[in-house]
């Protein structure tokens, strides 16, 4: 129900997005302008480190605090390491639009670049997670079918057999992990965003990772067959009885209408 | 010997050779006399006389499917190795069910078909069947002589939901798994013998090795046996009593209007099998229904979210999701209610509808046969009632897949599932009320119709400046059909003293019939059919818009 | 309860005889039966070239189904099994399923449409009346039936040899129970085999994903992973029945966060071990939310809270998740202290 009021604000919501994003290009320009020509001897750590902070300081600094110690709106951030911004900044979840159960993943309003340098800058505050490298979570060499033994014990319980989603306590909920970047879904085992758990590599080693992600990409990729046909949401049972009901049992009825209807009489005259 | 006589002539005159194939099977099965009981019985022509067509031709095309699927399927639990062509499950260990459903779905050409025939016809068998009970309950189609037809249908029901649900759990993956591990739970809930019976259906501990093999035989033999013995006794009184009607112009409560067996309804009836099998077969190919290979093999440690059975069983599941969990511990022993409860609602619930038929014969007191129809509205307590069952099983049909509606809607799961707690209750009363007034209000309106007639929508100016619309008087047979209903009058207490003047206590159970008689038939209950007295007085006096 | 006490007159009138006779309705039956009305004719009844369209549309609908089941043939033996083709809006699909599922519909539906059409435009159309008879026998046959019942029981004498009556009836009622009795060997008793999991002393807590033993240090706050007891193999037999009991669900939450003391006691500097298994209908819980730190079932939703000892706070469970108290033994990995202190799993009878 919040969730459901929460939605009737989205114009507005949207707009403070919009000046959100202004102000951070706007802020953006006046700190990239004057800065590029006097850095050339800083090293390029330190330089993405400084961009990141001064992202940082318009973008996130109201709820997370000024140096990323936390305010009653947002949790501290030190030591949630690269990978964690990433992973959020990446899939738009952050910034946050408003309060409500979940922060949901939305148009990402960062580029590349910056999300980097904002991730550069929040690992200096305390040592966390890296961001995984392409090698990483990528298909090549992984066991698919352990990737789906896997899944099936880490995952599916939360988000559902193939990756399409479920439902938490109190609208709180599993997002589908369909187009979402195997990086990202990396990023998310590492660092549990929001409310999901982390699975540590020393948990869930980095190759069971690289097999999940490649399982998913079988199951639930963009080429990914439904053999028999229209997979209906991949939902299960609650959608294949509504599909029986409405089009199986209802074309049947159509049918039954019209083997039971009168034929048309001729016309007297 | 007359008819040795009469075959020796006939076989004599080079009768042409079917009817000599003929007279040999009348000379040994009396198939003649057969035939001309049934040759030219007289189907009436409605749609929904239909709906239990639908039911028997899907159940005809399980059987003929399901034959199929026994050719492949490997009923056993022994754990394999998968090294078939589906990929995602190289190596994987499984139980040899599971690997032969796989086997069927990718490796035997048309295989995955037939699967989802199969499955798409059970799930269209069971909504058919509600359909189908709904159509015969809120046109008292029941009534006598039809309520052990009904008790055969409503048994058929039942059987096809646990026929449905044993089916649904032999490929042993991981969402049927769930299901079965759910049903072990609920049997344990039973008190004294939950754990005796637990042990003796899966020999053993939970899942142990042996309830695919004997889900098997439950599902392929006995439910489906005792089924088809159903079905047929269920048809032979549909023959025997011959189709109820709905009223109307020549259609009396001693005869049967409509279309010959032969040739139209053969045609027809046949047919529509055809027409059946082919929609089923089209979802079939365009559709999938459970497919396995993406859920898993069962591990008694893995689960999915959106673990729902087919909808049959969702009510069953809505219970179990909206029950608080109450649970009682006592010298020793614990009851479990939070399971046991739901599981008694389940059994209950269904049989209310179940007996019905008989609630409402013993209100009535009505022994006569019936075969013509009731339109919903003229029997408006019965037609509420059933409408709240369906509006609790439908809330309950939700509650059974609260997490898919909380995702699907933005809601939380929790305000779902209270929703489904309180919806439980306060609906049916809601809909109660509400369908009672609409009834009623029908009723008015059908009575107004006879008394005024129909609104033409012809504006016309009196000569004082008044506009009136034109009303058309009803043709004869539409006046007949809105008041050919029966009416009953409430029945009341019998006189409380005899014929010698001694005084006798009316009985509680007297009592309460004269109550619900009341409330089916009392003042208010029903609007009173419009009177020759009523028609008279306003046909004969004009002016009256 | 008969209904011989409600007077006749409570009944309404058989239908249709209120009205009067059959006919036309004059000033006393307005309301009367009209009768069946004539028999209109159909187009195609009057109109021979209607009805040559109509036979020519079902011989179509008969040709085209025959084409369809020359089409599925012809598909089953042209196409791959494992074949996959896109087709909007379906998606990626199986070329074979599709092909047959579509030409059979195909071929069946024609069949019946064809069928149907002919009876519906070119057989007759005349409604006929059947006559009903009661089911009710008459009397007289009720009288016979039950006067040949009487001379049956008669002559059998069981209503007077009241020794045969008995033993019959007691023998009857006895055979049946060889049949219940075969039943005994379905499955064990019950005995203590639910109160009892693999966990014991000093077993260690391995770990599902890596199958290696885990470490306090592996174990971060806010990560979920699941655990089953040292020595049990994927491949054992009896795997999936031991599994059903002892898996695990390990947790770490801060020392100060745990609420119920005892929760703390049995766990190791905060990572604590429950069951993974329901306590209200055995489904494999896991929906652990990390900040909350409660655990959803996904099976009915019942609600657990991990830092207050497991004890339900939403749902239809009936008692906390059992926890496993647990240590870390001189090598530095997470063992067990024990077997759980109660049943796993859903609740039953003898549970207590």
């Amino acid at each position: 129900m919040k969730k459901l009021s929460a939605r009737r604000r989205h114009p507005l919501a949207a707009l403070v997005v919009l000046l959100l994003a202004l102000a951070c290009t706007g802020g953006l320009y006046a700190a990239f302008a004057p800065a590029d020509k006097a850095q050339a001897d800083e090293t390029a750590q330190s330089l993405a480190i400084d961009e990141g902070k001064k992202l940082y300081a318009v973008g996130c600094a109201s709820c997370h605090g000024t140096g990323g110690q936390g305010t009653t709106d947002g949790p501290s951030l030190v030591g949630v390491g690269a990978a964690a911004v990433d992973f959020q900044v990446g899939t738009g979840r952050m910034p946050a639009q408003q309060p409500g159960a979940q922060v949901p993943r939305k148009k990402v309003i960062y580029s590349q670049a910056e999300i980097d340098q904002l991730a550069a800058y929040v690992a200096s505050l305390g040592a966390g997670p890296v961001i995984p490298t392409e090698e990483q979570y990528g298909p090549e060499g992984a066991d698919i079918a352990e990737g789906g033994e896997l899944f099936r014990t880490n995952c599916a319980q939360c988000h559902n057999f193939t990756g399409k989603g479920g439902a938490l306590t109190h609208g709180k909920f599993a997002p589908t992990l369909e187009d979402v970047d195997p990086k990202h879904i990396y990023e998310a085992m590492q660092t549990g965003p929001q409310n999901m758990p982390s699975f540590p590599d020393t948990t869930l080693s980095e190759e069971n990772k690289k097999d999940i992600i490649a399982y998913l990409d079988a199951v639930n990729g963009e080429e990914t067959e439904s053999p028999g046909g229209l997979s209906l949401g991949g939902l299960g049972p609650v959608s294949e009885g509504l599909f029986g009901w409405i089009f199986g049992l209802g074309a049947c009825i159509a049918v039954a209408v019209w083997v039971a209807a009168r034929t048309a009489k001729a016309k007297k005259s | 010997m007359s008819t040795t006589a009469n075959t020796d002539s006939r076989s004599r005159g080079k009768a042409p050779a079917g009817e000599r194939v003929a007279d040999w099977a009348d000379g040994r099965l009396g198939i003649y006399s057969l035939a001309k009981a049934n040759m030219r019985k007289i189907f009436p022509d409605h749609w929904s006389f239909m709906l239990g067509e639908i039911c028997l031709y899907s159940f005809i095309i399980i059987i003929l499917t399901g034959v199929y699927l026994t050719l492949f399927f490997h009923p056993s639990m022994n754990e394999v190795e998968y090294h078939g062509s589906y990929v995602p499950m190289q190596g994987q260990l499984m139980s040899e069910a599971y690997k032969s459903t796989l086997e069927i779905s990718f490796d035997v050409r048309g295989g995955l078909l037939i699967r989802q025939i199969h499955h798409w016809a059970a799930i269209i068998f069971l909504a058919g069947m509600f359909v189908h009970m709904m159509r015969v309950f809120f046109t008292g189609a029941f009534r006598k002589p039809r309520e052990i037809n009904w008790l055969f249908g409503f048994l058929l029901f039942v059987l096809g939901m646990f026929t449905g649900f044993t089916g649904y759990s032999l490929p042993d993956d991981l969402l049927s798994g769930t299901g079965v591990r759910f049903t072990q739970g609920a049997i344990l809930s039973v008190p004294i013998v939950g754990t005796y019976i637990s042990m003796f259906l899966f020999g053993g501990e939970f899942p142990g090795d042996d309830f695919v093999a004997r889900f098997y035989s439950i599902h392929i033999l006995l439910l489906p046996g005792i089924m088809l013995g159903l079905v047929v006794g269920h048809l032979i009184l549909v023959f025997y009593h011959k189709h109820t009607q709905f009223a109307g112009p020549g259609r009396t409560n001693k005869n049967v209007v409509g279309m010959p067996l032969l040739p139209v309804y053969m045609a027809k009836a046949g047919g529509f099998f055809f027409l059946v099998f082919g929609v089923i077969a089209l979802i079939a190919g365009i559709a999938t229904v459970n497919p396995i290979w993406a859920l898993g093999p069962y591990r008694a440690d893995q689960v999915s979210t959106g673990a729902q059975p087919d909808w049959y069983m969702g009510f069953a599941e809505g219970l179990v999701r909206a029950m608080p969990g109450w649970e009682i511990n006592l010298w020793g022993h614990t009851l479990v209610l939070g399971v046991f409860i739901p599981l008694v609602i389940f059994g209950l619930f269904l049989a209310l509808i179940a007996v019905y038929p008989f609630i409402e014969s013993w209100v009535t007191g009505d022994k006569r046969e019936h075969h013509i129809l009731d339109r919903p509205r003229n029997a408006p307590t019965r037609t509420a009632f059933g409408v709240a069952w369906i509006t609790a099983y439908m809330i309950m049909l939700i509650g059974g897949g609260n997490d898919i509606v909380a995702t699907h809607f933005h809601l939380s799961i929790n305000a779902v599932t209270w929703f489904v707690r309180i919806g439980f209750f306060a609906g049916p009363v809601i809909a109660f009320i509400v369908t009672k007034r609409i009834c009623l209000g029908l009723q008015r309106r059908d009575k107004d119709k006879v008394l005024h007639g129909r609104e033409s929508g012809i504006i016309k100016r009196l000569p004082h400046g008044e506009f009136i619309e034109v009303h058309e008087p009803l043709s004869q047979e539409h006046m007949y059909t809105l008041t050919a209903h029966e009416q009953y009058k409430p029945a009341e207490i019998g006189p409380t003293v005899d014929e010698n003047g001694v005084e006798r206590k009316a009985k509680s159970s007297e009592k309460l019939r004269a109550k619900l008689s009341n409330a089916y038939y009392g003042e208010g209950n029903q609007i009173p059919k419009p009177t020759v007295e009523e028609y008279r007085e306003i046909t004969s006096g004009h002016g009256h818009h | 309860m008969s209904s011989q006490d409600i007077p006749e007159e409570n009944l309404p009138a058989e239908q249709g005889a209120a009205h009067g006779a059959v006919g036309v309705a004059d000033e006393k039956h307005p309301f009367a039966d009209p009768g069946l009305p004539p028999h209109e004719h159909r187009i195609q009844d009057i109109d021979e070239r209607a009805a040559k369209r109509s036979e020519r549309t079902v011989a179509l609908l008969f040709t085209v189904s025959m084409l369809a089941t020359i089409g599925f043939i012809a598909s089953f033996v042209a196409i791959d099994v494992d074949k996959s083709v896109y087709i909007w809006p379906l998606g990626h699909i199986s070329a074979l399923n599709f092909a047959l599922g579509v030409t059979l519909g195909i071929a069946l539906f024609t069949i019946g449409a064809g069928a149907v059409h002919w009876a519906r435009t070119l057989m007759s159309d005349v409604e006929v009346a059947d006559e009903r008879h009661p089911i009710e026998a008459s009397p007289e046959v009720r009288e016979k039936v039950f006067a040949d019942f009487k001379q049956g029981a008669k002559e059998s004498a069981i209503g007077r040899r009241k020794l045969i009556r008995t033993t019959m009836f007691g023998a009857l009622t006895l055979v049946p129970l060889s049949g219940v009795v075969l039943l005994r060997d379905l499955g064990p008793l019950p005995e203590e085999k639910l109160r009892h999991t693999l966990w014991s002393k000093g077993k260690l807590l391995v770990n599902m994903n890596t199958n290696e033993p885990l470490r306090p240090s592996d174990v971060a706050v806010g990560s979920l992973t699941f655990a089953k007891p040292e020595g049990l193999e994927e491949h054992d037999h009896g795997f999936q029945n031991e599994i059903a009991k002892a898996a695990l669900m390990i947790v770490r939450i801060q020392p100060e966060n745990i609420k119920d003391k005892r929760e703390l006691e049995w766990s190791h500097e905060g990572i604590v071990a429950y069951s993974k298994i329901c306590t209200h209908v055995g489904c494999p819980i896991s929906l652990y939310e990390q900040q909350t730190h409660h655990v959803l079932c996904p099976c009915h939703q019942s609600t657990f809270d991990l830092s207050d000892g497991a004890r339900v706070i939403f749902g239809p469970a009936g008692h906390a998740l059992p926890q496993l108290r647990i240590g870390v033994n001189d090598e530095g990995y997470l063992e067990a202290l024990g077997d759980f202190e109660e049943p796993v799993g859903p609740a039953f009878w003898e549970r207590g």
